[in-house]
């Protein structure tokens, strides 16, 4: 067990919480109830403030019959499971090749000014934590951030400290491609698909 | 360049709403119950004759890898599971599907499921595309509610039911046997095969894992037939496909096109074109992260489709198209890759658990030149030691970016071992 995995004091799920594992329950067939651990580490982790803690895993593991050892091993294997406490605002930059192409040591550069922070940190007052992530699998709309379940796309380094400076003035910046473009279509407008489009759409591109 | 009307995928975009009433508009949906009374074998036929080959990277022919589950159950039920764990660097089509067209995905599931007798299919989603999860699960309740979905779907007399399963950020479960053990709530961690899928997959039972794009042009095919579907591209290499044009072009995109469009025609017509013109090209990447990179002189006359590329040394994967223009660092570019693949190698296979570490440590230093010429053909050794050597393809992806890197770019490696030899000189 890794020496940053500390022992929270208890965990339950809220009642709303365990009405919703029904759902999860029917998904999979009776005698393979293991299928949920995923989805109850990822909703564990929601109702935890953004982190998986031996108490979630112990809880988890006692609801579905599995040694604890074997959601531990779940919880460790897979990146999106915070196994230390991370801030309010987590923000999760990618910088695989397509994303590095693009220019996305600009966008961590920005991050790391603007939050005072580096990769896998958080800041003092724990509001924000800062991630470097593997491919976000939304590469013609690189440089991309993550955050909060969305993400943003088509990053410069003034867009990015744009988007830290909304988030940190309290605001939900809007997702998708930052730089006026209409999702992955091309910028300037769609080279197929154009009696498609809706006639208000806007292409960016300044064209 | 095909035309529109050729497009499978005409919501590509998110012009219109996804879901059902939209998705019915654009031809979701329509005699699906007609479809299915054609029968399991018909289906399968028909496929066969589309010469559909599967959209997620190996390119096997999707009615063939039908054919190989069980036609009379021993008892156990079969399953269709949707690889939707999309996340091979360049590759971000699935998304597209998923969060614009999803309703195409989930008809394909129940005529595919059907086609091999499954009882239900399980899409696994990679866990980052929440968004995307959503929409999906939504749509899948929305066709569950009109009846599309669930006991005599579509009023076929046929029982089946879609679930949406959200992985948690391992690009491992990409790889079908990790993907089934992530399924059960495993580690993912790949299978050893035999047994196949199709024997012993998810739960113990009979399995077809599919890719998100293979699935969702199925009901298409069915409508217009086979033979529309293998009258567009080339012989063995037919249909359309969509095209992920990343890295430096003017204008990024995704795009559904004719399997076997020239790469420079795609670009150009497409992507706006390479930065500062085609003679900017460096090199490309055709495929996603794990094929060999190709220098601009294939780059120009190279068709995109599963034969013209393999006999480039490199493949169509995905068909995500990286490109890179003369201002882009290539070893670094590689360097990177390698990076990535130590970060997701699982950790089963000792080849590729020490391997990816240890040729992503060399890369580095290739990368600044702080390294001896004899560690170029070291290393090119090493990936050969990785190669079809470890249980899943994850050895062989991270071996080859290195390979298509020496076999077109060695002498920048060493220009800059040279270079770097000279401005250390003590």
């Amino acid at each position: 067990m890794s020496m940053n995995v500390k022992k929270a004091e208890k965990f339950e799920f809220t009642k709303e919480n365990l009405e919703w594992t029904k759902t999860q329950f029917a998904k999979y067939p009776e005698n393979r109830k293991e299928s949920c651990v995923m989805p109850f580490l990822h909703r564990a982790q929601e109702q935890n403030n953004g982190w998986v803690s031996v108490a979630v895993m112990e809880y988890i593991a006692d609801m579905l019959d599995m040694p604890y050892i074997r959601v531990h091993e779940v919880a460790t294997f897979y990146s999106m499971y915070n196994l230390k406490p991370v801030g309010k605002h987590v923000i999760e930059v990618c910088t695989t090749t397509p994303c590095w192409l693009r220019g996305s040591d600009d966008v961590v550069r920005a991050c790391k000014e603007e939050l005072g922070i580096g990769f896998g940190e958080t800041t003092e007052d724990g509001e924000y934590t800062l991630l470097e992530v593997e491919c976000a699998g939304a590469c013609v709309n690189a440089p991309v951030i993550a955050y909060k379940e969305e993400y943003y796309e088509d990053l410069n380094e003034d867009t990015t400290r744009a988007f830290i400076k909304e988030i940190k003035a309290g605001k939900i910046p809007k997702p998708g491609p930052q730089n006026g473009r209409f999702k992955s279509c091309p910028i300037g407008g769609p080279t197929t698909l154009k009696d498609m489009a809706p006639a208000d759409a806007e292409f960016g591109g300044g064209e | 360049m095909l035309s529109d009307k050729d497009r499978i995928f005409t919501n590509l975009y998110g012009f219109e709403s996804p879901f059902l009433d939209a998705a019915k508009k654009r031809g979701d949906w329509n005699g699906t119950k007609d479809i299915m009374a054609k029968g399991q074998d018909a289906i399968i036929e028909e496929m066969k004759e589309s010469g559909l080959r599967g959209r997620g990277g190996a390119g096997f022919p999707t009615g063939l890898k039908w054919s190989f589950m069980p036609k009379q159950s021993d008892g156990r039920p079969s399953y269709l599971v949707v690889n939707a764990d999309e996340g091979e660097p360049g590759t971000c089509k699935d998304r597209e599907i998923m969060r614009h067209d999803p309703h195409k995905l989930i008809e394909g599931c129940l005529i595919a499921g059907f086609a091999m007798r499954a009882v239900a299919a399980y899409i696994y989603i990679r866990g980052e595309f929440v968004h995307e999860a959503k929409v999906l699960e939504q749509a899948i309740e929305e066709a569950r509610e009109a009846g599309l979905l669930g006991k005599n779907a579509c009023k076929s007399g046929y029982d089946f039911d879609v679930f949406v399963h959200r992985g948690a950020g391992a690009y491992i479960c990409g790889e079908e046997t990790a993907l089934i053990e992530s399924l059960e709530g495993k580690k993912g961690q790949p299978r050893l095969k035999p047994p196949f899928p199709a024997n012993v997959g998810v739960f113990g039972c009979p399995t077809t894992v599919n890719n998100v794009e293979s699935i969702a042009v199925v009901p298409e095919i069915l409508r217009r037939g086979g033979a529309w579907f293998a009258g567009l591209g080339r012989e063995n290499n037919t249909g359309t496909k969509l095209f992920c044009i990343s890295g430096h072009v003017n204008k990024p995109c995704n795009v559904e096109e004719e399997m076997g469009i020239p790469l420079k025609e795609l670009i150009e017509k497409h992507a706006g074109g390479v930065r500062g013109g085609w003679d900017n090209l460096l090199a490309v990447i055709p495929g996603g992260s794990s094929v060999h990179l190709i220098p601009k002189s294939v780059c120009d006359d190279v068709l995109m489709d599963f034969d013209s590329l393999r006999a480039e040394g490199t493949g169509l994967g995905t068909a995500a198209v990286i490109v890179m223009d003369k201002s882009t660092d290539i070893v670094r570019a590689i360097t990177r890759l390698s990076a990535f693949y130590k970060h997701e190698s699982c950790g089963q296979c000792t080849p590729c658990r020490e391997g990816t570490g240890w040729m992503w440590r060399v890369m580095e230093r290739l990368a600044t030149g702080e390294a001896e010429i004899e560690e170029i053909d070291m290393l090119l050794e090493v990936t050969k030691q990785i190669e079809g050597h470890t249980i899943c393809a994850l050895g062989d992806a991270a071996a080859w970016p290195i390979q298509g890197l020496m076999r077109h770019f060695r002498p920048e490696v060493e220009r800059r071992i040279l270079e770097y030899k000279k401005t250390h000189a003590a």
